[in-house]
């Protein structure tokens, strides 16, 4: 595939200044807000957004326009949009990339889809740990607010709203949308049983739409364009493009904007320059760590949509993707997958909060080689009772890869158990 | 309860005015507080939970859930390192024993003179520039133990500075 020419979110990357409001509208930045405010009924928004085809960048890949069509709309009451810019999934480092270098992008998208949806205050939920984002997204909105694009007259279109940054405190769970409310309205970061969805009853008992940063950042350029323009890019079932955010041990870590369908080993060899020191590739995990890892044979056709990576028995997710070299332990690998999804468990459900924990301790113990025979059964035992009993998705990301790696890489796992088994066990 | 300067109240009271609900402003408080004295006390979420008007106990299970409040003084410097799986492959446990050796601190501690304190902190999204730390809250990215050295050397100068 050739390099991406046309680019939607990526255009200013480093460039130095990009942030600013100058820069911004030297490069045309609000003119399709204002064109949308003032040429374009609401409606004709959420159209043009289905008809793109966009499906949510934060990980479920739920298509946006189809989101917002749910929005309850009852007479007096506030209606809020949310934008989770809680990045938190390991391997996925893209969201940050549009708030420090093009935040007005994202307002702009914004300022679009609360007009489309009816709302006057508008949300960004950033992770508590994000500095330098969060510096430059306020002061975006700042700037926005002095010059008139947002307010009680945005841009004296008549059209108000309000936009407010709000700082988390750090809590993967907070990724999670129910979670992310919970957490907006001053409370620990719980998610909540649904019915009923945040659409009917989501912030402050209001209906609620939450999107992630890089789906609503896509919004000024399909309205700019048209929806039609938007699928020129991607397959199919999956248009426009990714920021695809690359670690691990390849030459050239790092996000780049590139279109849906893209093969994987053309990511991970020409635009992330290889495996480090030449070496063999020996495991992908694709769309952040909760999805499951992929062998290099079932990378060799790949292509990086949600159909193709859900083909391979894997999830597109975050588009996070992290490269294995053939030195890594995999044992040491879902250990810290482990340790990480036991820390982040809310601790709301039974299930989780126990399972994760006791996932963590028995995989540590047979990476320091204290692991009894029956070990792996175990493992496999505690993860489908973990499966399915609890509010939100966070034991599944943990049991997901586990199931994955204890397949796939067996045979690293039972070495850590013959070690026992012989005897030879050393604790590390 | 703490007893703040008019014009820290109106930072609390500024923060409250953003959001349609008083309680919601519990995070940002709880920022506010931790600015101001580098750590959450008791004494500060009495504070809050009294201009909000909710009972302490719901401003104390927020700042024992979220993972970045400090319920106790930490270093001028908290270096709070990346261990998740991209960090790890990149060498975040080597990062952490160099920071162990020149700080003469293990995680979870804090220096004699109370200008570094260490943590191992779970995935900061800086997962393309591995290994990374944040010290409070600036990120430093693509660390190595000359970037780390010449960090550290910077910190114990401004804090020499400005003692």
């Amino acid at each position: 595939m050739p390099k991406l020419k046309t680019k939607i979110l990526s255009n200013y990357f480093g460039v130095d200044q990009a942030w600013t409001l100058d820069f911004y509208r030297g490069h045309g930045g609000y003119e399709t807000a204002k064109k949308a405010l003032t040429e374009m009924q609401p409606d004709e928004i959420t159209e043009e957004v289905k008809t793109s085809g966009l499906r949510g960048r934060g990980g479920a890949g739920f298509p946006t326009g189809m989101k917002w069509g749910f929005l309850a709309k009852p007479e007096g009451k506030p209606r809020y949009l949310c934008i989770n810019a809680d990045e938190s999934e390991p391997g996925t480092f893209k969201d940050r990339q549009i708030m420090e270098w093009d935040p007005h992008m994202l307002i702009e998208g914004v300022m679009i889809s609360s007009y489309a949806l009816g709302v006057h205050t508008a949300f960004i939920y950033i992770r508590g740990e994000f500095h330098l984002p969060e510096v430059h997204l306020s002061q975006a909105v700042a700037e926005a607010y002095a010059a008139g694009i947002l307010g009680e007259d945005c841009m004296g279109t008549g059209y108000k709203l309000d936009v407010v940054v709000h700082r988390g405190a750090g809590a993967y769970i907070c990724g999670d949308e129910t979670a992310l409310l919970e957490s907006l309205e001053g409370k620990r970061g719980y998610p909540r049983l649904k019915p009923p969805f945040p659409a009917v009853e989501g912030l402050f008992g209001c209906p609620t739409i939450i999107n992630n940063v890089e789906s609503v950042a896509n919004i000024p350029w399909i309205i700019a364009n048209g929806g039609e323009a938007y699928k020129q890019f991607g397959t199919e079932k999956s248009p426009g493009t990714r920021l695809y955010g690359i670690s691990g041990h390849v030459n050239k870590p790092g996000v780049y904007e590139e279109e849906l369908g893209i093969p994987i080993m053309e990511l991970i060899n020409d635009r992330a320059g290889g495996i480090k020191g030449g070496k063999k590739l020996k495991a992908v995990i694709p769309g952040g760590s909760s999805t499951p890892v992929l062998l290099p044979e079932e990378c060799e056709e790949l292509t990086m949509c949600y159909e193709g990576v859900a083909a391979a028995g894997s999830m597109l997710g975050s588009g996070g993707l992290i490269v294995m070299d053939e030195t890594t332990d995999m044992v040491k690998v879902l250990v810290n997958l482990l340790r990480f999804y036991s820390h982040e468990s809310c601790g709301q459900c039974s299930p989780c909060r126990e399972g994760t924990g006791w996932l963590y301790k028995t995989m540590k113990n047979l990476l320091a080689g204290l692991g009894e025979s029956g070990e792996i059964e175990k493992i496999e035992d505690i993860a489908s009772n973990m499966e399915m009993r609890t509010v939100c998705p966070l034991a599944a990301a943990a049991t997901m890869p586990t199931r994955s790696y204890m397949k796939k890489f067996r045979g690293e796992f039972e070495a850590y158990l013959r070690q026992v088994e012989a005897g030879q066990a050393t604790l590390v | 309860m703490k007893e703040y300067t008019p014009e820290q109240q109106q930072q609390f009271h500024a923060a409250v005015a953003k959001y349609p609900h008083k309680k919601a402003a519990t995070l940002t408080c709880l920022w506010i507080a931790q600015e101001i004295d580098g750590y959450v006390s008791l004494e500060a979420m009495e504070y809050i939970a009294h201009i909000l008007e909710i009972p302490v106990t719901a401003v104390y299970s927020v700042v024992g859930f979220y993972s970045m409040y400090n319920t106790s003084p930490v270093g001028k410097y908290h270096f709070q390192v990346c261990h998740t799986l991209s960090c790890e492959l990149a060498g975040s446990e080597a990062v952490i024993e160099h920071l162990q050796k020149r700080l003469n601190i293990k995680p979870g501690e804090t220096s004699e003179d109370g200008l570094f304190t260490l943590t191992r902190v779970e995935c900061l999204a800086s997962c393309g520039t591995a290994p990374m730390c944040q010290v409070n809250r600036e990120y430093h990215e693509n660390l190595t133990p000359e970037t780390l050295d010449v960090l550290i050397d910077h910190l114990r100068q401004e804090a020499a500075t400005h003692a």
